[in-house]
């Protein structure tokens, strides 16, 4: 209950909440609408998965190549590298040379990693 | 009092698509729901004045984790039937193991009781400019920054050790 005496902050986020109600809105009206609106005909052919006029081979729940999660695994992990730029690039000044340093050592690990993935070749497409 | 209603309803929608995560029986709604919960919780740290923690849990968790969680269910054989049936045995293990995740939870909680709330006054406690005045102070925490980024890295070689083959 503390926590709830402090909350007047949020105030200043009621306009994006207000655009996620109206994100949110919109898509439901739109759903609903259709529904309402648009024609119904329901056959056999049109409730078939269509790919290009050829009839569907096989399974969609086939496995694919573990090189898709691998890149993507990678981009997550510099994408959070990046995310601990922001509170350092916004106070660059006020630390000064201590906090490139800081920065330095940071992005430095990270550049191993990055020369490991390239010496393996993690990223290359074959 | 429009933050009392915005907790409520925040707290009311993650608590129920956490269950839905549970008791979805198609992993990709689970998935689909654990992304609800994660923006309900971002919206809990907007309330907690934790703006930009907000914003990162939204980026990071919501857009990039939850891609790799489809990724793994993707890659997983899920097909009806090669589906390896639970046996009572695991149901017994599964219900025991909960219990003492659970049992753990419950104590962790009851230690929390009589804290007092992190939040203060200054609606600008959690904005980026006071998030690096802290974490990049030489008495923050500057060293679990700088262990993080040694974390990345095992997490990199780890991450391509375990999905390359060795190259020829």
């Amino acid at each position: 209950m503390i926590l709830l005496q402090s909350l007047n902050s949020s105030r200043d986020f009621l306009p994006i909440l207000l655009m996620f109600i109206v994100a949110a809105g919109f898509v439901s009206f739109v759903m609903v609408v259709t529904q309402w609106l648009g024609p119904k005909h329901k056959s056999k052919v049109k409730a078939d998965s269509f790919e290009c006029g050829i009839e569907q081979i096989g399974n969609a729940r086939s496995p694919f190549s573990i090189k898709y999660f691998l890149v993507a695994i990678l981009f997550v992990l510099f994408d959070v590298e990046v995310i601990f730029m922001y509170p350092w690039a916004v106070n660059f000044k006020s630390l000064g040379a201590i906090g490139m340093f800081e920065m330095f050592t940071f992005i430095a690990f990270l550049l191993i990693g990055f020369f490991y993935i390239l010496k393996k070749g993690a990223l290359k497409w074959d | 009092m429009i933050s009392q209603y915005l907790f409520y309803f925040l707290s009311f929608v993650s608590v129920m698509s956490a269950l839905m995560v549970v008791f979805s029986k198609n992993p990709v709604y689970s998935v689909l729901f654990l992304i609800l919960t994660f923006f309900s919780i971002a919206g809990h740290y907007f309330l907690l004045n934790a703006q930009f923690l907000g914003m990162v849990h939204i980026i990071v968790y919501a857009g990039a984790i939850m891609v790799l969680f489809l990724y793994v269910i993707m890659m997983l054989n899920l097909n009806k039937e090669d589906e390896p049936g639970t046996t009572t045995m695991s149901k017994i293990a599964a219900t025991i193991s909960g219990g003492i995740l659970m049992l753990v939870l419950v104590a962790a909680t009851r230690s929390v009781h009589g804290m007092e709330s992190p939040v203060a006054d200054s609606s600008q406690i959690g904005s980026i400019e006071n998030l690096g005045k802290v974490l990049f102070a030489e008495n923050g925490f500057l060293l679990p920054f700088e262990i993080s980024s040694i974390l990345f890295l095992a997490s990199m070689v780890g991450a391509v050790f375990l999905s390359k083959k060795e190259i020829r």
